[in-house]
């Protein structure tokens, strides 16, 4: 079974038609990266996959996405609970206006759990699991706001770690920040891979090649090309894909 | 030749912009000092009504009469020296003289046609009674005679703002305590957002975050045809519909209470705090909703724990200045409160705010008069009221900013 799987995916905004006849298998525990131009369609395909474009209006998907063998846009999916299956990480990091133990455990409150050990167990944990918990351990009362960026989205992959997720989505996570912090969440990524499928969207071709298994290259709404990613950056089919990882256009 | 012409086109604007702003301040200031100086000068009005003295005879050594005591005597609630302090042998029991009183201690044929021979008789009254108290037009008075003129000193702060009595029209000594009138507009203003909250921030947060499109777009006009309904329209309303309810429900004599102006204020400070409150829960940044349904949080939980914690600033600038709005509401309230100044102890009794009182005395009070200059007070401190208010909203909306 796969992770992910869109069949004959349409997408619209009102009229615009944003995403072009897609399929694609995600495998588990497997590292994907989305590439294209701006504006290709790639965050709107990723928010599929958690739902996240439900917010926006008059919006109309053909085909189907299933996440783990389950059609998630059928009507008898509860929309939270697919999100607490499928974290998502967002461009720019996006920490509450909260300390930084309340934003981590802010997915277990909502979910319910009341029990304060469990609480403090599972935010060491994804801390740790962010690698950013020797950072802020003696300062898990301050806001999150004191964080450099590169430490705050580090704290919102700790966030999305916390609900325990099978899948993380994470959409452009290292475009806003430097060098280092980029490599720290590049190793992150690396190491999640052993417990969690990740898609990646990313607009730095040497990242897509460091970090992935497979690289899907999208172009105006289309999916021109998906496949492992050494076969992308070395062998490429189709030359619109030559042309743009190798920098010629886009 | 061109570039000039703009020049003093450019001169010419910015020079009646700042004639108008200088004149704009110059007039905000004028009203202000205006204001503030008939405001002030009720306490340059002496306690007893102008042109009258109190006078006692010269053996009564009474003292410090304060306004209240003086209503009460003449209006036989004190009927004793001895609860005033003072002993007069023999003659415990207060005696009244005022011009229409005179006639008891005299024949009235003794009284001359002119009133010429009044100061004579008066001094012979006082020497014969030394338990009366006289209320007389400071022209009968002679300042050498044989009885004590009393001297009640100018109106005091401290009888102004904590009086608990406002008669001013009273005789002999007009009482212009204002705390029953400065209480009844809080208690009015209060309440009335105390009810509009719970409404306002449920529209607010319904039309911004759960409503459709549509009916989203069908709200705002209705709102905003909320806030253009005059103030008269909402008294009638008030007066006809929730008056004989609120006397049905709480079987009452009267229904104008102060509950009834809660209401009217309420449903005319909702269309304030309703906008104001959207526009901060809708400025609330799509980052942060997504991020908390992201993590599996459902619309009620992201509207609890991220919305509504991010927008109570803003929320809380437009439930004060709901408040403003209420605080100085005059016809609306004057139709509805029923106007008794006394100091409320519940919210099914008649009350009276600062505007009503303002707007139901000033055309009946003298100019220049101690009642005028007392509604002027009034008026200051619903002015400081109000800035008070205004600041709050300022602070709250500078922290507002330092959060973006
Ligand atoms: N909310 C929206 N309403 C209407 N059109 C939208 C909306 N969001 C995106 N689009 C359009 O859909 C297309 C795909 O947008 P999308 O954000 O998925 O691109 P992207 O590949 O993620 O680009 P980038 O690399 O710049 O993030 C674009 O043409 C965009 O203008
Ligand atoms: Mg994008």
């Amino acid at each position: 079974m796969y992770s992910i799987e869109a069949k004959d995916v349409n997408f619209y905004y009102g009229d615009f038609l944003a995403l072009k006849n897609i399929s694609m298998q995600i495998e588990k525990n497997s590292v994907t990266a989305f590439i294209g131009p701006s504006g290709c369609g790639k965050s709107t395909f990723l928010r599929l996959f958690n739902r996240m474009n439900d917010l926006i209006p008059n919006i109309k998907l053909e085909g189907k996405i299933m996440v783990k063998g389950e059609d998630v846009y059928s009507k008898n999916v509860f929309v939270d609970q697919l999100r607490k299956e499928v974290g998502m990480v967002f461009q720019k990091a996006n920490p509450f206006p909260k300390t930084i133990f309340e934003n981590v455990a802010y997915g277990l409150r909502v979910n319910g759990e009341k029990n304060k050990k469990k609480i403090e167990q599972v935010v060491e944990q994804s801390l740790k699991g962010a690698a950013l918990w020797e950072e802020v351990k003696d300062k898990l009362n301050r806001s999150a706001f004191a964080l450099s960026g590169g430490q705050q989205q580090r704290l919102c992959i700790a966030r999305a770690l916390a609900i325990e997720p099978s899948i993380i989505l994470m959409d452009e996570p290292a475009s806003a920040l430097d060098p280092i912090s980029t490599l720290k969440i590049e190793e992150l990524i690396f190491e999640l891979k052993k417990k969690y499928t990740i898609v990646i969207v990313t607009h730095n071709m040497q990242q897509a090649a460091r970090v992935s298994d497979k690289t899907a290259f999208f172009y105006l709404g289309e999916l021109i090309e998906y496949d492992n990613t050494d076969k992308i950056f070395t062998n490429p089919q189709k030359e619109a894909t030559q042309n743009y990882v190798t920098g010629r256009f886009g | 030749m061109f570039i000039k012409r703009k020049y003093f086109f450019e001169y010419l604007w910015e020079g009646l912009l700042k004639i108008s702003g200088g004149l704009t301040s110059v007039a905000i200031l004028l009203i202000v000092i205006f204001l503030f100086s008939e405001g002030i000068g009720i306490f340059n009005n002496s306690a007893v009504e102008e042109g009258y003295s109190i006078i006692v005879g010269k053996d009564n050594d009474v003292e410090n009469l304060s306004g209240e005591k003086i209503k009460d005597i003449f209006d036989q609630k004190i009927v004793s020296w001895k609860t005033l302090g003072t002993t007069i042998e023999n003659h415990d029991s207060i005696m009244l003289l005022r011009l229409d009183d005179i006639a008891s201690y005299v024949s009235e044929n003794k009284i001359a046609s002119d009133f010429s021979n009044l100061p004579q008789i008066i001094e012979q009254i006082m020497k014969d009674n030394p338990s009366v108290i006289g209320f007389l037009p400071s022209e009968y008075i002679n300042k050498d005679s044989d009885y004590r003129i009393l001297d009640l000193g100018k109106i005091k702060p401290k009888d102004f703002f904590f009086g608990k009595q406002w008669f001013p029209t009273a005789q002999p000594s007009p009482l212009f305590g204002v705390l029953p009138i400065v209480l009844g507009t809080l208690l009015v203003s209060l309440i009335a957002i105390l009810i509009a909250l719970p409404f306002g921030l449920a529209v607010a947060i319904y039309s911004a975050e759960l409503a459709s499109e549509k009916v989203a777009k069908l709200i705002r006009p209705v709102i905003e045809l909320l806030a253009g309904i005059p103030s008269v329209v909402y008294g009638f309303f008030g007066l006809i519909v929730i008056v004989p309810l609120i006397q049905k429900l709480f079987n009452l004599d009267v229904g104008e209470t102060a509950l009834a102006g809660s209401i009217i204020l309420a449903i005319m400070a909702l269309p304030t705090i309703i906008t104001i409150a959207q526009d901060a829960i809708m400025s609330t940044p799509r980052s942060m909703k997504e991020a908390s349904l992201a993590l599996g949080a459902n619309k009620w939980q992201t509207i609890k724990k991220v919305i509504i914690p991010y927008s109570i600033s803003g929320i809380t600038a437009g439930v004060v200045l709901g408040i403003g709005r209420a605080i100085g509401e005059t016809m609306a309230v004057l139709m509805v409160t029923g106007n008794a100044a006394v100091i409320p102890t519940t919210l099914l009794e008649p009350v009276r705010t600062i505007p009503a009182t303002i707007a139901a005395e000033l055309g009946e009070a003298p100019k220049g008069g101690a009642h005028y200059e007392a509604l002027f007070a009034l008026g200051c401190i619903l002015f400081i009221f109000t800035l008070v208010i205004n600041l709050i909203v300022e602070y709250i909306s500078s922290k507002n900013k330092n959060k973006a």
